[in-house]
């Protein structure tokens, strides 16, 4: 009996070993995504944009003589899942560097495992502003935060002639976060802020917030939700009758899908967005924007994906550039490097700069923000 | 007061269909006693019946509701046959285990099949709303409002007019019984879980072109059909249909006038208090005790 648990467990380590040698022919990247739940079709284009980025980087010949490979995993749009998935990926598939994790209680979900495991995870998606601001050291975000937002929207909202403006906002943190940034930057220019409307990000129905909004002063609603949400909140309003003017936030909207599913119901709509699929030659890296377009064309994607994808393609190309600066697959070394990486992003250059309490800042990069509008079923870009 | 009246409303249109899916799990839940975890799927796979009907085959509108409504009573029919029939007798807890596992595999079907994009569907009615003095209404919910009476009237008659109807209540009062009388047990099981399935079914293909159509979509609903049944008390058609509205009404009032934040927990703190005060349900029949 004995000899024969001797004979197995003899058996499990060659196989353990074996099988050890054969994944380290790759450098492995842990993908954490929402697959499934609310965020479902968002966490999807995100992963299928790194997948772009992880075959062109395989068909250049690879990194540091090896191939990548992503490892997804589903976090169910959920933020124990994703901590469990962060764990999963740190510990059982020994990832050395991960991208997630779309919506920032995602991320902020995984933010501690992060700390406890040293490894360092390129945040794409999330825009709630205390993710680089709490003093985790292990995060490097490329996408805008809230305030970042608000600060590229603190320039228009004269034009834009705004006096009092109401909110409506998931009821998470990327949604409260974002309200409270936004309130922050307008009450210093003079504008009065009115209702702060949430909804779970599971509701369908907003008839009831809408119905309040309808009922104030105020002659803007700012919205900050994912494309879903958007589209049935247009609708609602369009049948509520509510006339004030929509600006979204957050670069989740795929507008495209907006225009086919909210129809006439999202005219005169406004979207802060944080890529311009639309006009490559106007964003800041037109060759490999046309590059990627044409790449997610090719495969077959919906074209509306696009304003989520490039974070994925992003994200996967930043993490290369550390791992190739880095010179070897470890996590100190790769999170070490990230600070030294220039990457030429679709939406403006990849430069972590530090950010939150100093001795344990993360690494924040600043991106373009654009206002463009729906007008009669076509998108319009906006002068900031 | 013009507020008021919006979300008076609003709550008439959200009832009416709470009260589909409400009716129908209070067949199955209440009658039937089976926790049934795949009424929320079934009221998915009703709008996804729509969703394929106008969209991939093109078809009429209005064609495509009883199409949904049929098919989602032939579904009923198959999880009933397949998966309930071979454990009658068996303990609650058994029933629950399958129907969660039925509940995650055809989500993740729908997932497979139509991906985690939400779709949206196409209806036949004007964009612009009817307006009436201060309030507001779309053409498209005004329509889900008077099908879902509708369908209300048609199953509260199916269940207390019929001869069905009587065997229906029969066989769950005292199946052998019933079957002495010479009542078909087994299809009136079968019968039972199809008409539940179907109205839920009917309420999805309703409520998919108002909504937009994804693979979870039922989830939040089933949620608030068990609150429903609850409030109604367990097997009670007009407490079903009278919760339905009641939980409406707490949801917009609550969202206009307390916070919206909170609007989807008011189905579970109706609940808490239910289960509190009166446990039995707010319409249950008073019940002899021993």
């Amino acid at each position: 009996m004995i000899r024969t648990i001797k004979a197995a467990s003899a058996t499990a380590l060659a196989i353990a070993f074996l099988s050890s040698a054969a994944t380290a022919q790759t450098i492995k990247i842990g993908v954490n995504e929402p697959l499934t739940g609310a965020f479902a079709a968002s966490g999807t284009y995100v992963v299928n944009g790194a997948k772009i980025a992880a075959d062109e980087i395989n068909a250049k010949g690879g990194l540091l003589g090896k191939k990548i490979e992503l490892v997804i995993e589903d976090n169910k749009s959920n933020p124990t899942e994703a901590a469990a998935v962060a764990e999963k990926l740190i510990t059982r598939d020994k990832t050395p560097v991960m991208l997630g994790a779309w919506g920032s209680s995602l991320t902020l979900a995984v933010m501690p495992k992060l700390v406890e495991y040293e490894t360092a995870m390129v945040v794409e998606t999330s825009s709630a502003s205390k993710i680089t601001t709490s003093g985790n050291p292990y995060v490097f975000r490329i996408s805008p935060p809230s305030f970042v937002e608000a600060a590229a929207f603190k320039n228009i909202v004269d034009k834009l002639a705004l006096k009092k403006v109401d909110f409506l906002v998931i009821n998470n943190d990327w949604g409260r976060g974002t309200a409270e940034d936004f309130s922050k930057m307008m009450k210093e220019k003079g504008i009065t802020i009115g209702l702060v409307e949430t909804m779970d990000q599971s509701a369908q129905d907003m008839s009831a917030q809408l119905a309040k909004i309808k009922a104030t002063d105020s002659e803007t609603v700012i919205i900050t939700a994912a494309v879903d949400q958007l589209t049935l909140i247009f609708k609602q309003a369009a049948a509520l009758g509510l006339k004030k003017r929509i600006i979204t936030t957050g670069g989740s909207q795929n507008p495209d899908q907006i225009i086919a599913q909210a129809g006439a119901a999202a005219n005169d709509t406004m979207h802060l967005t944080t890529f311009l699929p639309w006009m490559p030659e106007k964003t800041p890296n037109p060759e490999a924007t046309t590059y990627f377009i044409g790449e997610w064309k090719k495969r077959g994607f919906d074209f509306a994906g696009c304003t989520e994808s490039f974070r994925g393609y992003d994200g996967i190309r930043t993490i290369a550039a550390a791992i190739e600066k880095a010179g070897k697959a470890e996590p100190a070394a790769i999170k070490d490097a990230l600070w030294k990486i220039d990457v030429k992003g679709l939406n403006g250059d990849i430069v972590f700069k530090k950010s939150g309490p100093a001795g344990s800042e993360s690494g924040q990069s600043f991106p373009n923000v654009y206002l463009i509008e729906i007008t009669s079923g076509k998108i319009v870009m906006k002068d900031l | 007061m013009d507020q008021l009246l919006q979300h008076l409303v609003n709550m008439l249109v959200l009832g009416g269909t709470y009260a589909l899916l409400g009716i129908g799990l209070t067949l199955i839940f209440g009658i039937m006693n089976v926790v049934n975890f795949t009424h929320g799927i079934l009221y998915t796979f009703g709008a996804y019946m729509m969703f394929i009907v106008v969209h991939q085959l093109g078809l009429n509108f209005f064609f495509a509701l009883p199409v949904a409504i049929v098919a989602g009573w032939l579904l009923g029919a198959l999880i009933e046959i397949t998966l309930l029939r071979p454990l009658r007798g068996a303990d609650i807890d058994t029933t629950m285990l399958v129907m969660i596992g039925a509940w995650i595999a055809m989500q993740s079907g729908a997932l497979w099949i139509w991906g985690g994009v939400a779709k949206s569907i196409d209806n036949p009615f004007p964009d612009a709303p009817l307006v009436i003095g201060p309030v507001s209404v779309s053409w498209l919910r005004l329509f889900v409002l008077f099908a879902a009476a509708l369908l209300i009237v048609l199953a509260y008659s199916l269940i207390n007019l019929t001869k069905l109807g009587k065997a229906m209540r029969a066989t769950f009062q005292d199946s052998d019984t019933a079957a002495l009388m010479g009542v078909n047990v087994s299809l009136i099981y079968t019968s039972t879980f199809a008409i539940g399935s179907s109205l839920a079914a009917a309420a999805g293909a309703l409520l998919g072109p108002v909504y937009v159509v994804f693979p979870q979509m039922g989830d939040l609903a089933a949620v608030k059909a068990f609150a429903i049944v609850i409030l109604g008390g367990l097997g009670n058609i007009t407490g079903a249909v009278i919760g339905s509205f009641i939980l409406a009404l707490a949801e917009e009032l609550g969202a206009g006038y307390v916070s919206s934040g909170y609007r989807d927990a008011m189905g579970f703190l109706i609940i808490i208090m239910v289960l509190i005060f009166k446990p039995t349900g707010l319409f249950a029949r008073a019940e002899r005790v021993g």
